[in-house]
């Protein structure tokens, strides 16, 4: 007990130091700010699943399993892991690992943070489906840790890329307000908060005893500028060095600028339409009407050469150009080359009004139909202007397209019920195909845990096969076959109408670089000063 | 005087009621605060637990009974998104906005007062032309286009003020020396750095109330200088000072008192453009972003302080009136 008071009080007396600092206003080319356009809700790693909460997470803590700026499995506090028995993984820890108030890093955090996981009070958003299939945790020694599953469970490797490890020592009986005050906030990254006021910023000191590459700058500050046009400014007036989430307005604009320069990289993150599978071939569509605005007695989305016409009406690259900007790219499914799950073998997008036309008419409907489309307007990058777009592009080939957008608040919960025919929506994938395939295009089961955002309702008993198959298989070679295959299927039926892959874009001042990032994090360590 | 107060403070008791019923009822309306606040690939299990541990698993009158009950005891819930109380939350912004504030109410009367009397007295003179052709400026003018001009003329072309955020601040006691500046309730106004930081959104925020004060002034200048007393006034032989000073402007000052006092209220209460424009980090800002993401508590908590503080202002504008002018007097007032 008495060991742990003191370097309590020695770590709030650095803090206090730290304020102190801050205070005098002291600034030096030691320094960096960043401008991040989301706030970031809590420094809790495990309280709420927010791309901006695991950023600085990532920046603070860290995870047995990293991911890079490409989205591969890299070594983090794990130097490797391997299924030591179908349903045991074995976890070999980094050595010589510090937390930053001096404590070493051992399994015991390891055991004590998964089982943090599920009993973070109050989380709107929680960690513990990451723990859930974990039946039992055995500590083979300080720098061996085994995780027992009750059926083989191939992505558990994947699942630790999501979770931050935290200081047993510290975090026992810390709350979420213990972290947001920094009390609890002590992990093994590459830099420490020192100050934090919620919402507004968060201030960073390099960590001198980090395991990994030193960090570059004394000091980071973390600051949250929700307003697109106001973070553009602040970066052109030199207030901050980094921006993230640049409006593609500002994209000409800045790419002439010659103090600054963009980092960008192809994303995860796909645009595309959903559409109404639940109702039968023999049922309306809510939002689907004859010419005469009549009800039509059927829903022509069950007919997968409407859903193929409708795909092939659109006009992907003129989006992508005109609307996005050029910071997109024109998809045919959820991930893009390089990524576990990719299927190199589906032919490109085509955009082919007449060929659309025609088979709209095999499918009976030589004159079209009336449809809405439906999205948000302030949720992804454009997001109203897209739909506009297809909206036109639709009416082309005789299928008359009313648009509607409205805030997400409302949005989402309508998608969730079923109230449209065809939406446009976002899915940010974590980088395995399994992944979009589980959420998006399995058929909905609570028990599996299956098809959560799938807000159409696809199914298809072939895809789910796959899918099974593949979440017990532990060879990856034959794992990515079965997901590569359920997702070909998934998208020669055209479940979902794949649009476009966003880009991620950082604008970064001169004197920087930063390495961009296909996960949208902004971390503070892949900003370093440029090189001379 | 008394039974005034008791019926005013009966009165706010039951609009702040009817207010969080209202708020409560409107939220469940919009949208479901889990569908908004989860992770996109949580399963149904999560998105089960979810709901019931931010206690909307309940049906809505009793999710109403558990926070009355509450409230009561001065607990106005936990915010869903930052899991801190919601009050706490909102008093943490609350000297952010407060500073902004008055910092622009304080502009509104050092310039306004003063243009609008020279307006009111030389009607005719050319500078008292441009001075009311530089308020409809000030009226007709977006808030966020202002703010944002301001941004690239004053901070990216010139470089003479930073662009965002509140700069360094220093508390009261550690302004005097009794501690170190960072703790304590923080304040902008104390530092060269913060001021600096505060410039262009006090500034941005004064504009329209500017303008709004050079006209009542003006327009009350103009109307009393016709009254008799004024006449008599300078039949007797008193200076121009005197007559412009204690006669005339003590009478012009109710209306402008109460349109200020309302604007303060206002400006405390929805200084969201100015905020987020600026990236001060106030109660404005947390408000809205509250609402993004449907964040019940502080919703309600929020609005709650805001008409509690407009219930505040208004009496403390009508206790004002009656200072200044004997003849009013309040029991006879409505609300």
């Amino acid at each position: 007990m008495k060991p742990n008071i003191r370097r309590r009080m020695l770590a709030a007396s650095t803090i206090a130091a730290a304020g102190f600092v801050l205070a005098a206003g002291q600034a030096s080319a030691q320094t960096a700010t960043i401008a991040v356009g989301a706030p970031v809700t809590s420094l809790d790693p495990h309280y709420h699943q927010l791309s901006p909460n695991n950023a600085v997470s990532d920046t603070i803590f860290d995870r047995l399993v990293n991911v890079d700026d490409r989205s591969r499995e890299t070594p983090g506090l794990a130097t490797e892991w391997r299924a030591a028995e179908p349903t045991v993984w074995e976890f070999k820890l980094r050595p010589n690992v510090r937390f930053q108030n001096g404590n070493a890093f051992t399994a015991e955090d390891v055991a004590f943070t998964i089982a943090r996981l599920p009993n973070v009070p109050n989380s709107p958003s929680s960690y513990a489906a990451y723990a859930r299939p974990i039946t039992r945790i055995e500590i083979v020694d300080p720098l061996t840790i085994r995780f027992h599953t009750a059926e083989p469970y191939p992505l558990l490797p994947l699942d630790m890329t999501n979770v931050r490890i935290i200081d047993k020592e510290v975090s026992e009986n810390a709350t979420t307000e213990d972290f947001n005050s920094l009390r609890a906030a002590i992990g093994t990254g590459p830099y420490r908060a020192v100050a934090h006021r919620n919402g507004d910023r968060i201030e960073f000191e390099r960590f001198d005893g980090y395991w990994g590459e030193r960090a570059p700058f004394q000091r980071v500050n973390y600051r949250m500028i929700t307003n697109d046009a106001a973070r553009t400014a602040a970066l052109l007036a030199g207030d901050v060095d980094l921006i993230d989430q640049v409006p593609t307005s500002d994209l000409t604009n800045l790419r002439r600028n010659n103090s600054v320069h963009l980092s960008e990289t192809l994303g995860l993150r796909l645009v595309f339409l959903g559409l109404d599978h639940l109702r039968q071939a023999n049922e309306n569509s809510p939002l689907i009407t004859d010419n005469d605005g009549k009800p039509l007695g059927r829903n022509p989305l069950q007919d997968v050469r409407v859903r193929r016409a409708l795909s092939m009406a659109i006009d992907r690259r003129a989006i992508v150009e005109r609307v996005m900007e050029g910071a997109a790219v024109p998809a045919n499914q959820f991930l893009p080359e390089g990524v576990f799950g990719y299927v190199a073998d589906l032919p490109a997008p085509t955009y082919d009004p007449n060929g659309a036309k025609q088979l709209l008419a095999e499918a009976g409907y030589p004159n079209g139909f009336r449809i809405q489309l439906n999205g948000p307007n302030d949720r992804y990058i454009n997001d109203s202007r897209i739909i506009q777009a297809v909206g036109q592009m639709w009416t082309r080939i005789g299928v008359r397209t009313a648009v509607e957008a409205q805030p997400w608040t409302t949005f989402v919960g309508r998608a969730g019920r079923q109230d449209f025919s065809a939406f446009l929506i976002g899915w940010g994938s974590n980088p395995d195909g399994s992944h979009p395939l589980r959420n998006i295009l399995a058929t909905v089961n609570r028990d599996r845990g299956w098809g959560a955002s799938n807000r159409g309702r696809y199914s298809n008993p072939q895809v789910d096969a796959l899918l099974l198959q593949s979440l017990s298989e532990l060879d990856n070679a034959k794992r990515e076959r079965e997901v590569v295959d359920g997702m070909r299927i998934a998208m020669t039926d055209v479940g979902v109408i794949p649009l476009h892959i966003q880009t991620n874009i950082w604008a970064v001042r001169r004197g920087f670089e930063h390495t961009a990032r296909r996960d949208e994090l902004t971390r503070a360590q892949d900003l370093r000063p440029a090189a001379r | 005087m008394t039974v005034y107060l008791v019926r005013r403070l009966i009165q706010a008791l039951f609009v702040v009621l009817a207010m969080s019923l209202i708020v409560f009822v409107g939220v469940y309306a919009i949208g479901d605060p889990v569908e908004i606040l989860i992770s996109p690939d949580a399963d149904q299990i999560e998105r089960e637990r979810a709901i019931v541990a931010l206690g909307l698993d309940l049906p809505l009158w009793q999710q109403y009974l558990v926070f009355l009950t509450n409230a009561v005891q001065g607990d106005l819930g936990r915010s869903f998104v930052f899991n801190e109380p919601a009050l706490r939350l909102i008093l943490q912004r609350m000297p952010a906005t407060l500073e902004l504030a008055f910092g622009a109410t304080f502009l509104a009367l050092v310039i306004g007062l003063p243009l609008g009397l020279y307006a009111g007295l030389r009607p005719n003179a050319s500078a008292s032309k441009t001075i009311m052709a530089g308020s409809i400026l000030g009226f007709s003018l977006p808030t966020f286009w202002v703010g944002l001009m301001m941004i690239m003329v004053f901070a990216v072309q010139l470089g003479w003020l930073p662009s965002t955020g509140r700069g360094t601040t220093c508390s009261v006691l550690g302004f005097i020396g009794l501690q170190p500046c960072s703790s304590g309730v923080q304040w902008s106004f104390l530092t060269i750095d913060g001021l600096s930081h505060m410039v262009m959104p006090a500034v941005n925020l004064a504009l329209f109330k500017i303008s709004l004060v050079i006209r009542l002034t003006r327009a009350g200048v103009r109307e009393t200088m016709l009254m008799d007393y004024v006449k008599f006034a300078r039949a007797k032989g008193l200076s121009p000072a005197r007559v412009t000073f204690v006669h005339v402007f003590k009478n012009i000052m109710i209306p402008v008192v109460t349109v200020v006092g309302l604007e303060l209220g206002s400006t405390i209460a929805f200084s969201v453009v100015t905020e987020s424009v600026f990236a001060w980090p106030g109660m404005g800002k947390l408000i809205i972003d509250s609402i993004n993401v449907l964040d019940r508590p502080v919703i309600v908590a929020y609005l709650m302080i805001i008409v509690m503080m407009f219930i505040t202002i208004n009496l403390v504008v009508d206790l004002t009136y009656s200072l200044l002018d004997p003849r009013v007097r309040l029991e006879n007032k409505g609300t």
